[in-house]
């Protein structure tokens, strides 16, 4: 039963294009959230919207200027029944949704850390969160994982059943980090960083884009993400430290490397830009995150270890952590 | 000596362009040569171009908005037929370089040149007729507001053939806008297109907003004025509270690209969130004021062919009171993906939600206008049961996004843009051209056609629906928008649909283009049953404006009317007009200038100028836009007056059509 509640939401457009419709048919528990969400507004709209559109076209029908059997009254503009209605009805309804609103933006604000009792529920609890790193770029998006030292170009690979704490910047103009299946999306800044918390929940490859519109290639902004079980995630891993990968780069990515890669299509007017290829590194420089944020603050970054800005020294060795001149602020 | 404009500025080597140039031009000689033949010339230029009569103003933007709307519909059509095409490797034929300017251009034209140029258009003309006014407080300063909107559109259309348009969409997003990453001319098009448009905007704001407070007719108490003007009030309020943030937001944009500084730069401590915070602070009200005027016109018309007075008139009133404080504290919900605090994000989303209140109440008394009424379908009419529906449908789909944990999937896809179309087509565009339909016979005395104008509505109603209804649904298939090729076999299907929607959506115009040529050729043929005798057209007019004949005299009232309550024309109708005891007194009226378009002539100048980085051209314009207002302001020969004869004249002819109308009852 439960089962087919889940299906429910989804059946009309099931029954329309038989194929998967990202949003209601999401992969995971936040993705989740946001249909509930969504069809739960939907339902609750629908009750008011309904019978308004059907009064509409009843009174239009019924009122008709030929229809002189229907009573007239000329001079009828009042009434303090109705008005009561017509007030205190939607006002009813908003603030019943107000409710909702409330306590979903503050239960899946995509900064907070998946809660526990949703973790609970996707048995989750003890796994430990997996960290990651996105990069836009004019138009690809690069995925570094600091724990395991390794990145990827145009593929995000994730462990089903585990947090995912994604850091988002941009390394050129704004764009969106959106994975229609995993739910809630999050901007891309240049110079600043952002955080989403998602979870995969079932093995599988899913769609993801660049949701904010950044130029030529936008169209060919997209990612592939795989979700994968946790062994077959850590052998993939060995896969690309190994560089074993069709995928995978000669070379390791660092600071004297990473221009090569970040550097745009060469944009011609008649044709789109040609879309990057996937990419594997093997060997991530794991302050290169902090570094591109810092190239937009003069050199200042937020320090991950303990929330204060501080100065990247740009020309630290490849895996120096950032040195602590503590500016204090 | 000319910036950067090159020869090579101009894109004769794109066919597309190239076509659509010659297509404008033959039009462009072909209505010259017309003019010419006809011997029109003085008449244009005398007549209309140099006026300063609010009527005239008012047709005249509402001409410019149609021509708009052609040239947003010919873009919305390209993006259509594009996105039918561009599928599983098919490129389409608007590689992105293209497709970016024509999504940009439609949405920037349809916003400010078409929707806001009818809006000015319709409060010309309808809001001093409905207050009892013989014109606008500043008469000449209305003129410039017109030739401001009429420049930012020439300027938009200008960059289709020298240079190009930015791609960046209607709201030039940061940092992609900025020199950085966009070198060429066409984001400064599109700067200086809705910089001096804008600054028309703010004037015509200044101007009804006099206007309405200082001009009203003896005795007319705020509470006794027409809806349409009510509603027309709120707007301008919220014009005069945002266009400034949208001047200064775009003019910070100028100096991060004139000047290299860093308002909203990637580096040197600019914030692209300042910019977006900005924008929206202006962009969600503009939305607002762009449909309570529709609401207004919706309330008139329904009490008009209901027979019957709008159902809670103060109701009415207050809902759009609560709606323009509202409108004006909602803009984060443009962004509640940016990575504000939970608690932003719900304030902005909970404030959100509660426009829906007072809008929903709107709808209800629309309907209860209806109960009990007798309800003539006639033009106007139609738009207003299709817009009941589809506006109800758009505004739960936004209620949906005003849900954060909605929109972070909702934002920026194919579902947002089905929403506010449905809100912009069935709302703002429904609305403006009911309101079209509706005080066309006043205009020029006789009724446009009504079955072209039932064949646009069915068009438009169907063909609304088989183009956007198809993107709510990709939208959940998690297609974003501004895609200009995909290889997603789910959306494929419903994009064909919303192509058929938009060949529906063309005849749809095509009907509304005939109803006006229609139109013209009766005036030639001076229609013998449509023409107007009583000045009330629909025979159940309630306000003001339908007390004078049409075509309205050009001083509007040859008396100020005497105000006794809400819905004075109905009132006298019902008792009886009273004989009017006040003799006729010479009128004061402005006269015409030909400043105007000569303001007009060197604000072109200018922006194009700055576009294209040729200082010396930019400086004669700022001179000669300077010039122009010192003389006007030394100018005392400004004003007239319009002799007794001719006054008594017009209204003894007006008097003998009524009476010769009753008689034929
Ligand atoms: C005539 C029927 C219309 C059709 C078929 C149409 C179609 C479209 C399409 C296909 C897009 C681009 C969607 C995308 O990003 O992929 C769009 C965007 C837009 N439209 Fe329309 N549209 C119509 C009328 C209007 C009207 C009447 C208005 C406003 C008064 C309007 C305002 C906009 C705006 C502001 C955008 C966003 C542009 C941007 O992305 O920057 N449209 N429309
Ligand atoms: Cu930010
Ligand atoms: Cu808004």
């Amino acid at each position: 039963m439960k089962r087919l509640w889940r299906l429910f939401p989804a059946l009309p457009a099931l029954m329309l294009s038989g194929c998967t419709v990202d949003l209601l048919q999401p992969d995971g528990p936040i993705g989740e959230g946001n249909r509930d969400m969504m069809v739960l507004e939907f339902a609750i709209m629908m009750c008011v919207v309904v019978p308004t559109c059907i009064a509409t076209l009843f009174f239009a029908w019924k009122y008709r200027a030929s229809n002189t059997k229907a009573e007239y009254r000329p001079n009828w503009s009042h009434s303090n029944a109705v008005e009561v209605f017509i007030w205190g009805m939607p006002i009813a309804i908003i603030a019943v949704l107000s409710g909702f609103n409330y306590w979903s933006t503050h239960y899946y604000d995509p900064y907070r850390s998946l809660p526990k009792d949703m973790l609970v529920r996707e048995h989750a609890e003890n796994t430990k969160p997996l960290t990651i790193e996105v990069v836009a770029i004019d138009w690809k998006w690069l995925f570094i994982y600091p724990e395991q030292g390794i990145a990827t170009i145009n593929e995000l690979d994730v462990p089903t059943k585990t947090p995912l704490n994604l850091h988002i910047t941009s390394d050129s103009v704004m764009t969106s980090f959106f994975i229609p299946q995993l739910g809630s999306q999050i901007y891309s800044m240049a110079g600043m960083e952002t955080q989403l918390h998602l979870l995969a929940r079932n093995p599988g490859v899913l769609r993801g884009e660049a949701a904010q519109y950044s130029g030529p290639g936008f169209s060919d902004m997209k990612f592939k993400t795989i979700a994968l079980p946790q062994e077959q995630f850590q052998s993939w891993v060995e896969n690309v430290r190994n560089g074993s990968s069709q995928f995978a780069s000669h070379e390791p990515l660092n600071l004297q490397t990473y221009p090569k890669y970040a550097k745009p299509p060469v944009v011609r007017e008649s044709v789109a830009p040609t879309p990057s290829p996937v990419i594997y590194f093997g060997e991530a420089q794991s302050d290169l995150f902090q570094h591109i944020i810092a190239k937009y603050n003069n050199g200042m970054v937020r320090s991950i270890n303990n929330g204060k800005i501080m100065r990247m020294d740009m020309h630290a060795a490849s895996n120096g952590a950032a040195s602590s001149s503590d500016t204090g602020m | 000596m000319l910036g950067k404009l090159t020869l090579s500025s101009i894109p004769y080597d794109v066919p597309i362009l190239v076509g659509t140039f010659i297509g404008v031009a033959v039009i462009g000689i072909a209505v010259l040569a017309a003019i010419t033949y006809f011997r029109k010339w003085g008449y244009l230029w005398r007549e209309w171009l140099t006026t300063v009569d609010h009527k005239k103003l008012g047709v005249m933007y509402i001409v410019l908005a149609i021509v708009m709307l052609l040239r947003g519909f010919a873009d919305a059509f390209m993006m259509r037929t594009q996105l039918a095409l561009s599928y599983a490797g098919n490129p389409g034929y608007l590689p992105p370089h293209h497709y970016d300017q024509v999504f940009s251009a439609h949405g920037t034209i349809m916003i400010f040149f078409m929707a806001m140029a009818f809006m000015t258009g319709l409060f010309n003309f309808v809001i001093p007729l409905q207050i009892g006014a013989r014109d606008v407080a500043f008469p000449f300063l209305n003129s410039v507001s017109f030739y401001m909107t009429l420049v930012g559109a020439v300027l938009i259309n200008v960059s289709l053939f020298i240079g190009e348009f930015s791609n960046v969409g209607w709201l030039g997003y940061p940092p992609i806008s900025e020199l950085q990453f966009n070198p060429g001319v066409g984001v400064d098009y599109y700067i200086w297109a809705v910089q001096i448009s804008g600054v028309g905007t703010l004037l015509t704001g200044v101007n009804f907003f006099t206007t309405i407070v200082k001009m009203r007719a003896p005795g007319m108490k705020w509470m006794q004025m027409p809806v349409f003007t009510w509603t027309s009030f709120y707007a301008i309020v919220m014009i005069l509270l945002t266009f400034p943030v949208l001047t200064v937001t775009i003019a910070l944009l100028s100096l991060d690209r004139y000047l290299g500084m860093h308002f909203f730069t990637n580096d040197g401590g600019g914030s692209v969130m300042l910019y977006l915070n900005l924008i929206w602070s202006w962009g969600h009200p503009e939305v607002y004021i762009l449909i309570l005027p529709a609401f207004g016109v919706f309330s008139e018309i329904a009490a008009t062919f209901s027979g019957k007075p709008l159902f809670g008139y103060k109701t009415m009133v207050y809902a759009s009171g609560v709606i323009t404080l509202l409108g004006c504290l909602v803009w984060v919900h443009h962004f509640f993906t940016m990575g504000a605090g939970a608690d932003v994000n719900t304030f902005f989303g909970i404030m959100t939600m509660f426009i829906a209140v007072p809008t929903g109440v709107k709808i209800f008394n629309w309907l209860f206008t209806m109960y009990k009424g007798r309800v003539r379908f006639e033009g106007p009419m139609n738009w207003i049961v299709g817009f009941m529906i589809t506006f109800s449908i758009g505004g739960m789909t936004g209620v949906m996004m005003a849900m954060p944990a909605a929109d972070w999937v909702l934002h920026n896809s194919l579902f947002l843009v089905a929403h506010f179309h449905n809100v912009i087509i069935g709302g703002v565009f429904f609305g403006y051209i009911a309101g079209m339909n509706y005080w066309f016979p006043k205009v020029f005395g006789y009724k446009l056609r009504d079955s072209w104008g039932k064949w646009a509505f069915r068009c438009w109603f169907v063909g609304f629906y088989l183009s956007f209804i198809p993107l709510y649904i990709v939208g959940l298939e998690g297609m974003t928008r501004r895609l200009n090729h995909y290889d997603n076999p789910n959306w494929h299907p419903w994009l064909l649909v919303a192509c058929v929607g938009v060949f529906v959506l063309a005849v749809g115009v095509a009907c509304q283009v005939g109803q006006l040529i229609c139109a013209i050729i009766d005036a030639v043929h001076q229609k013998r049953d449509a023409l107007d005798a009583t000045g009330d057209n629909w025979g159940s007019g309630r306000t003001l404006e339908w007390s004078i004949p049409s075509p309205v005299p050009h001083y509007n009232f040859a008396r100020l009317p005497t105000v006794r309550g809400l819905d004075t024309f109905h009132i006298e109708k019902e008792l009886g007009r009273p004989t009017p005891v006040e003799s006729l007194k010479p009128i004061h009226m402005p006269k015409y200038s030909v400043l105007g378009p000569v303001i007009g002539v060197f604000t072109f100048l200018f922006g194009f100028a700055m576009v294209w980085h040729i200082w010396w051209m930019a400086i004669i314009g700022l001179l000669g836009v300077f010039a122009a207002m010192v003389i006007r302001s030394a100018d005392l020969d400004i004003d007239f007056y319009v002799p007794v004869e001719e006054v008594r004249a017009d209204e003894e002819a007006f008097a003998k059509r009524i009476s010769a109308a009753q008689a034929a009852e």
